[in-house]
């Protein structure tokens, strides 16, 4: 029962943030929409017992990344409504959208249906059993998975002075070089 | 020194290649006296091959030389066949040959494309002597359109001048009609024997049959090629646009060697001609009308080369007339004495040419010239010679040559041996009146004033030694080559043209190589016959000489030249209008209609719809994020539609 | 049933929602984000659209992970919000290059540099 609830209160959650996010006109109301939606995903996460998930994305995705959101929004100033914007330029977009929409739901939630199972074991460990969340996955994570742990540390640094170097401004000419 | 055989082309060929690719830096004199050595050891050992042939008995004078085997489905090889009339052609072919490089190093002194010439020389040499010494039609065929390619190229030397190039081309074009018919010809013949080789073919014949229809369409396919090659009916038109040519080059190719490749591939299939007696009716008519119809022509030509021309092209009807009765001994006498004389008479006229040069503006023009052997004796004096011998006067060449011709033509038909002698009378008459015109009379030259502008000499001179001794030698051969083939005497004369060549035949058959002339007359028959075309040919001489002795006025002499054999007949301006234009029109037709229209179209329609198509898909890139968006998700759908079908939900 | 030191306690055999309906609320988050993504013109909020489709996909495999007792699914979506965060912050990077100095109101549909 308590599950059920549980459930229901992360959907809610979730799925009315996501529409807050694709609805609101104000581009601050979608960020903070999304903080909804991202603790709600949380939330279904400690449903299914992966605990150190749940708190890594609310750190994580909540914390870090959404507050990036919110001061390149600052820093650009598209904070201002998209009222203003005009009409749709596309004029095949909306319709395709929603059939597209449509149809997506309904085959996503018709293949979700079909029984995935084939009775092998488990390739990285066993979820459920004897230890904590954290500890089954740090167990593989650094036993099964280092190399691949190692080289995603290696992608955030380049992540990291890529976006430096993006994100720079030009220098301006100047007498100099242009003579 | 019979197996040395393969040298008598390969030296030529060998002259070529050198002068080819190192002809500039050799230079004049060197590069001509390199081609003249050549040449002239061809001929010395085709003396050597002729004298070890002429020892062997008569059952063996058939020797073939086998250098490599080359097409073996058509049963030929590069083989050379040294027999007496191979040897025969072979031996004048070079030794006049010789003459012509030694005069033409004198001749074309001072030419910037000197050694050229002496390279398209060679290599016509070569190609001459594999067309006559090739011992099957295929190697007969690549000398055949080897001779015919040098003519081209010599014909149109001085390339500069339109009037020679188009004369090349001409020359070409022609045998070309001609080459058609004998390669058909070599069709039908593979087709009926089933190889090229002469002796497998006669062989084959004479074992199988041969229905007389094809033996007519193969004779008279290879008589067409004969025709364009040897410039009869209706094919002879290149003939006297080729003096555009340099002298030597008309001596050597249009007197005595090439323009003979007709009548020798005529004689060479006998056998197949005696099988189509139609064929060989034929031959006669037309080798007596063309006789006939040149002649007519040449007594109205003002051009001292023209008149030659024209003199080769009924010399050379005779000699057809001569195949067409069966007299094939006749036809190679005449050839070989025609050859001698011809090839003087060339080279006497390009002597006079070059002395006239700078002298009047035309140095071709007879009618500037006059009195001549005042100042070049030596060359008016082997000219006479040559007058003389085809004039048929006694005992020169000529008369011996040309009376076995006319004899052989009464036995057949009176009516051909009556076209004989009125172009003897003909040729007398025309031949003496270029005499008269050039060397006797007054001196005309002198009263072109153009001349005086260009500060050359007034008045000709006599050419160098270089080029007046091959003229004395040919001289010689004018006035004794009638020894050859001398009428009396029968078998006891051992040097007799016509048991040399009687007496050979094709080795496992039957068949001589010539069968003579059909039936014989009494020798009092001969001896009248042979006063009769003596008698014409001095009353042609008597003619020429009374009538333009005394006419010296331009009025005067225009009587005797009617403008119809002026313009030669208009035959050119026909051909123009039948070939030319429409030939034109319908190129035309190909190359802007099919061509830009209907290929070029098609082409730049590819282009034009490959164009499209991109400009079509290009509108799937309109920039915006959105729609591509837009498509991903179209394909994820799609990937999930394909995922439920999988699955079998 | 066994019960870890510390863990929650989840009961298989009680009748909680199955991993089916999880599934299908990662299907309608999915869908939400892909529409929003085609939708939007705001750079901003199409960015976030993307993250909304990379948090249902994380839902999917957390699901999978405990449909098939599987640690790894668990694992793969550590990694996938690693490489997401590089990638908001290198995304974040660009848009600021092409954005930076524009007038207000310059929505995606203003960079069409690329049109063919």
């Amino acid at each position: 029962m308590v599950d059920w609830i549980v459930f229901l209160a992360g959907t809610l959650i979730a799925l009315s943030g996501a529409i807050g996010v694709v609805t609101l006109p104000n581009p601050v109301h979608a960020a903070l929409s999304l903080v909804l939606t991202l603790f709600g995903v949380a939330v279904l996460f400690v449903a299914q017992a992966a605990h150190f998930l749940a708190v890594v994305q609310v750190i994580v995705y909540a914390g870090a990344v959404v507050v990036l959101f919110l001061f390149v929004i600052m820093l650009l100033g598209v904070d201002r409504d998209e009222a203003n914007i005009g009409a749709e330029s596309l004029r095949a977009q909306k319709p395709a959208a929603a059939v597209i929409g449509v149809a997506s739901i309904g085959l996503l939630v018709a293949l979700s249906q079909v029984n995935f199972t084939t009775g092998a074991p488990s390739t990285a460990g066993a979820a459920d059993g004897p230890g904590t969340n954290v500890e089954k996955i740090a167990d593989s994570v650094f036993t099964r998975y280092v190399y691949a742990f190692e080289i995603t540390s290696v992608l955030l640094v380049i992540a990291v002075v890529g976006a430096v170097l993006l994100a720079r401004k030009p220098k301006p000419l100047t007498d100099e070089m242009t003579a | 020194m019979l197996s040395l055989v393969w040298l008598i082309p390969a030296l030529p060929i060998f002259g070529a290649t050198v002068l080819l690719l190192f002809g500039k830096r050799i230079g004049e004199p060197l590069a001509g006296w390199f081609g003249t050595a050549m040449v002239a050891g061809s001929f010395l050992i085709s003396v050597g091959v002729f004298a070890d042939l002429a020892s062997k008995s008569a059952e063996e004078r058939a020797y073939t030389k086998v250098l490599w085997s080359w097409l073996p489905s058509l049963g030929v090889d590069v083989a050379l066949l040294a027999n007496p009339l191979s040897m025969t052609m072979v031996l004048f072919v070079t030794g006049i040959a010789s003459l012509i490089h030694v005069f033409a190093i004198g001749y074309m002194h001072g030419d910037p494309r000197f050694s050229r010439f002496f390279t398209y020389l060679n290599l016509f040499v070569f190609s001459m002597l594999m067309l006559i010494m090739g011992d099957n039609f295929v190697l007969m065929f690549l000398g055949w359109e080897g001779v015919g390619t040098c003519s081209y190229l010599l014909i149109s030397f001085w390339f500069e001048r339109p009037s020679a190039a188009t004369a090349g081309k001409k020359a070409f074009v022609v045998n070309r009609v001609g080459d058609f018919g004998l390669m058909i010809a070599m069709f039908l013949i593979f087709n009926q024997t089933g190889s090229l080789q002469y002796h497998a073919v006669f062989r084959s014949i004479e074992e199988n049959g041969i229905a007389s229809s094809t033996a007519t369409a193969i004779c008279l396919l290879l008589f067409l090629g004969a025709c364009g090659k040897s410039a009869q009916l209706p094919l002879y038109v290149w003939l006297p646009d080729a003096m555009e040519g340099p002298t030597p080059v008309s001596a050597l190719i249009h007197a005595a060697t090439m323009v003979t490749a007709g009548v020798y591939l005529m004689v060479r299939v006998h056998p197949l001609l005696e099988l189509a007696p139609g064929v060989m009716t034929t031959i006669a008519w037309v080798g007596a009308l063309t006789a006939l119809f040149a002649a007519t022509i040449a007594t109205a030509q003002d051009d001292i080369k023209r008149v030659l021309a024209y003199s080769t092209i009924s010399q050379l009807g005779y000699m057809f007339l001569a195949v067409g009765v069966g007299g094939n001994v006749a036809a190679i006498f005449h050839m070989v004495t025609h050859a001698f004389f011809k090839a003087l008479m060339f080279l006497a006229a390009g002597s006079v040419i070059h002395g006239m040069h700078g002298v009047v503006v035309d140095e071709q023009n007879m009618k500037w010239m006059g009195n001549i052997k005042k100042w070049m004796p030596i060359t008016t004096g082997t000219f006479l010679m040559g007058w003389l011998a085809i004039s048929g006067f006694p005992p020169f060449s000529g008369f011996w040559s040309k009376d076995e011709v006319l004899l052989d033509a009464y036995k057949e038909n009176k009516a051909l041996w009556i076209i004989g002698l009125v172009t003897a009378l003909l040729t007398a008459y025309y031949m003496t009146r270029q005499i008269v015109l050039v060397f006797f009379g007054k001196e005309r030259f002198a009263a072109d004033s153009h001349a005086d502008a260009r500060g050359h000499a007034h008045t000709p001179h006599e050419s160098p030694v270089l080029m007046l001794l091959p003229l004395g030698v040919l001289a010689v051969l004018a006035v004794v080559g009638g020894a050859i083939n001398q009428p009396f005497g029968g078998k006891n004369l051992a040097m007799k043209l016509e048991h040399w060549l009687d007496e050979s035949f094709i080795p496992g058959t039957e068949i001589h190589a010539f069968v003579g002339s059909h039936g014989s007359v009494a020798s009092g028959t001969k001896l009248t016959l042979a006063v009769i075309a003596t008698l014409c040919g001095l009353a042609g001489i008597a003619l020429g000489a009374s009538q333009w002795l005394k006419r010296t006025t331009p009025e005067s002499q225009a009587q005797l030249e009617l403008p119809l054999l002026k313009r030669a007949y208009g035959v050119d301006a026909l051909y123009s209008k039948i070939f030319e234009v429409p030939g034109r029109k319908f190129s035309e037709f190909l190359a802007f209609v099919v061509d830009r229209r209907g290929i070029d179209g098609v082409v730049n329609g590819m282009a034009t719809l490959v164009r499209g198509g991109g400009n079509q898909l290009r509108k799937l890139q309109n920039g915006y994020v959105r729609s591509y968006a837009l498509s991903i998700a179209g394909g994820l759908v799609a990937l999930l539609v394909w995922a439920i079908v999988r699955t079998g939900f | 049933m066994t019960q870890a030191q510390g863990a929650v306690l989840v009961d298989k055999a009680s009748s909680g929602p199955g991993g089916q309906w999880f599934l299908a609320v990662a299907a309608v988050l999915f869908t939400i984000g892909m529409v929003g993504l085609l939708l939007r013109r705001n750079v901003i909020v199409m960015f976030m659209c993307v993250e909304l489709m990379l948090n249902a996909v994380n839902l999917t495999f957390v699901t999978f992970a405990r449909m098939l007792n599987d640690i790894g699914g668990q694992v793969v979506v550590f990694f996938i919000m690693v490489v997401a965060a590089a990638e908001v912050v290198v995304g974040l990077g660009i848009i600021v290059s092409i954005f930076r100095g524009r007038k207000i109101g310059t929505t995606a549909d203003n960079a069409v540099l690329l049109k063919g």
